[in-house]
């Protein structure tokens, strides 16, 4: 497990010139999306969370369709299954690099969000957790899904394509609770959606695992 | 599967009758059963919507019933009753959507209201309409039986989910619909489109299962004893 | 026949690419310690063979154990005990030589593989700078740190320089040396004939 994870980090460390690159599209759209709603204050800090989560949800397609990338390039992947190393390893070793990947790309979006759409909050560790929380959700299903679409073709178009429709309840209760946290949350309810994305990772982040061996081995 | 090479007795049957039950039960929904008291002839939309509902849920039950069938046997046949499942249900998914919007227009004043219910099936038949192309995209069948099955398995585990989210997130709707809750008078309409459907949708799927095993016996048939060349 | 176990028995393999077989029906034995040299011409089955049989695919037909274990249901065991030498190099290009090796888990002895291989001064380089020989040299560092007890080299010869052909030829006998199986697909059948115990020849993917 060390040396999977090992391998990530040094594979993401090499390639941190794409990460640049995905925060400066994630940036860029966290940009289009306030001229979409013209320049009413009070609209942009109402729908700050929303657009930093789609703005999120966009670039994660980008990293998670590079993560097989290098996996694939000279077979990799094949070569250390042979080792034997486990998939099961091999997954929770790519999806936990892949989430940390997205969350440091959230904690550098917040104060894109701040600035543009005056979204400032002072729970930083609730907004912290729920980024956490919700990039997890993507990654589960998403590692599992670069890794089925890395042997389609039209590999680009199916990612989204099947991980849209999945993470529909993250981007829910990640938008719902980063809301409360922006605008206040005097009924407490932002703690009822975090729970649901515990839930959600719980049940992603084993079942995927369960799968992986199937999806990679012939 | 190859039980019967010939004509397919049973999916026509199934069909016909489907169709049969569909045309008795819409005329006595649309013509004999009397108007509902609050919602008045919009609510006749029930007799077609209602039954859909309940197949698309066994049509999703179905594909994810195979999917997991089929991870754990390796049999093609479950395969191609997958890919019909699949269809079948991104069909009735697309039926309901359609029937969800013509009923909310009226009712409440606007095509789409993020109900849970419609909500939560456009989401899966977004997930239905993306597996049916990744099946498109993946030439291998072993492969892309599995990359099917995978991807089925984990889209039906999150139909829950999203309901519950959807529900949580818009919280305003009415009872969901069933015999019990409305008055006898509407049970027979109801319960014949049902089985019409039923029946319609088992020999769509039946059919369709036999189409996907034929192309995937070709797929799959041994290899060719010796070559010509060789017998040359 | 003595009733030593056999290194690998393979019975009618065969495997489906699209609606083409590339391997149609292939059986033999091959005794633990031999060098075989499969030939045969591009397309014939050979690299769909030595994937089979190291458990990188799976086949769609047929049986066969490899070091004792079923191909299906003691795969990890195969693992362990064999290495491929495939036509892709395994490696990733954005690590080096060395971090490719390492990865490989443990604490290996990377210093002396690469050394073994004639990359040592070369090992903090990535691989993406590395010419397709140099690839091919890292890779069979790969094998070797395996230390398979049957090792399956998949056109050893390629993209390789004279130095290189030697060395392939040091580490196949050093490899029988200490025991183990080699099954060697190759087009340089003159130079493997010398050293091969058995030969199995392919055609269209059946043995010719």
């Amino acid at each position: 497990m060390i040396a999977a994870l090992r391998k990530e980090f040094l594979l993401q460390w090499r390639t941190r010139a794409q990460a640049v690159a995905v925060f400066v599209f994630g940036a860029t759209s966290l940009l289009l999306f306030s001229f979409a709603i013209g320049p009413n204050s009070a609209a942009l800090r109402q729908h700050a969370a929303g657009f930093l989560w789609l703005g999120l949800l966009l670039s994660s397609t980008l990293t998670l369709s590079e993560s097989f990338h290098a996996e694939m390039e000279n077979r990799a992947l094949e070569g250390l299954l042979l080792l034997p190393v486990s998939p099961r390893v091999l997954y929770y070793g790519k999806a936990l690099a892949n989430t940390i990947q997205l969350m440091l790309l959230g904690i550098a979006l917040v104060p894109v969000m701040v600035v543009l759409y005056d979204a400032g909050t002072t729970r930083i560790p609730t907004v912290l957790l729920i980024i956490v929380l919700g990039t997890a959700g993507i990654s589960a299903p998403g590692t599992l899904y670069s890794a089925m679409t890395s042997q389609a073709r039209a590999k680009q178009t199916l990612l989204p394509l099947l991980l849209f429709p999945l993470i529909v309840p993250v981007l829910l209760a990640s938008v719902k609770a980063t809301s409360f946290a922006i605008l206040g949350d005097p009924m407490e309810q932002g703690s009822r959606w975090m729970a649901l994305l515990i839930a959600f990772n719980g049940i992603y982040w084993s079942l995927c695992g369960l799968l992986f061996d199937r999806v990679v081995e012939d | 599967m190859a039980a019967n090479p010939r004509f397919p007795k049973l999916p026509h049957a199934l069909m016909t009758l489907g169709v049969i039950c569909l045309l008795v039960g819409s005329y006595l929904g649309l013509f004999v059963a009397p108007p509902e008291h609050y919602m008045g002839e919009v609510q006749r939309i029930m007799y077609v919507h209602v039954p859909t509902a309940w197949n698309w849920m066994l049509s999703v039950l179905f594909a994810f019933g195979a999917a997991m069938a089929f991870l754990f046997t390796s049999d093609f046949k479950w395969d191609a009753r997958l890919e019909a499942g699949l269809e079948v249900g991104a069909l009735l998914g697309f039926l309901l959507c359609c029937q969800g919007a013509i009923w909310a227009k009226p009712t409440w004043g606007v095509w789409w209201d993020w109900d849970p219910r419609l909500t939560s099936t456009a989401v899966l038949l977004c997930s239905f309409a993306g597996i049916l192309a990744l099946r498109r995209f993946v030439d291998d069948p072993p492969k892309r039986a599995v990359l099917c099955s995978v991807a089925t398995i984990i889209a039906a585990v999150d139909l829950p989910i999203v309901y519950f989210s959807v529900r949580w997130w818009n919280s305003l709707h009415q009872m969901q619909s069933s015999p019990a809750t409305v008055s006898s008078q509407f049970h027979l309409p109801l319960r014949l489109n049902a089985f019409g459907i039923l029946f319609l949708m088992s020999g769509f799927i039946a059919m369709r299962s036999r189409i996907a095993s034929q192309r995937l016996s070709e797929e799959l048939a041994p290899p060719p004893q010796e070559f010509a060349e060789e017998l040359a | 026949m003595p009733m030593e176990p056999l290194a690998i028995d393979a019975a009618h393999l065969a495997r489906r690419y699209g609606r083409r077989w590339a391997l149609a029906d292939v059986s033999f034995q091959l005794r633990p310690g031999q060098v075989m040299m499969v030939s045969g011409r591009n397309g014939s089955g050979k690299t769909t063979l030595l994937r089979i049989l190291s458990t990188a695919i799976r086949a769609d037909g047929g049986r066969a154990t490899v070091a004792g274990h079923d191909i299906v249901k003691g795969r990890d065991e195969i693992r362990r005990a064999t290495a491929l030498l495939a036509h892709q190099s395994y490696l990733y290009e954005s690590l080096t030589a060395r971090e490719n090796l390492e990865i490989m888990g443990g604490a290996p002895p990377t210093s002396a593989a690469l050394e073994r291989v004639g990359l040592l001064e070369r090992a903090n380089d990535p691989v993406s700078t590395f010419s397709a020989g140099m690839r091919k040299r890292l890779s069979f560092a790969r094998v070797l740190l395996q230390k398979p007890a049957i090792a399956f080299l998949d056109e050893p010869y390629g993209q390789l320089d004279p130095e290189g052909f030697v060395l392939v030829e040091q580490v196949i006998v050093e490899l029988k040396r200490g025991g183990a199986t080699v099954v060697v697909a190759t087009h340089q059948i003159d130079r493997v004939a010398h050293f091969a115990d058995t030969k199995l020849a392919l055609e269209n993917g059946r043995v010719a």
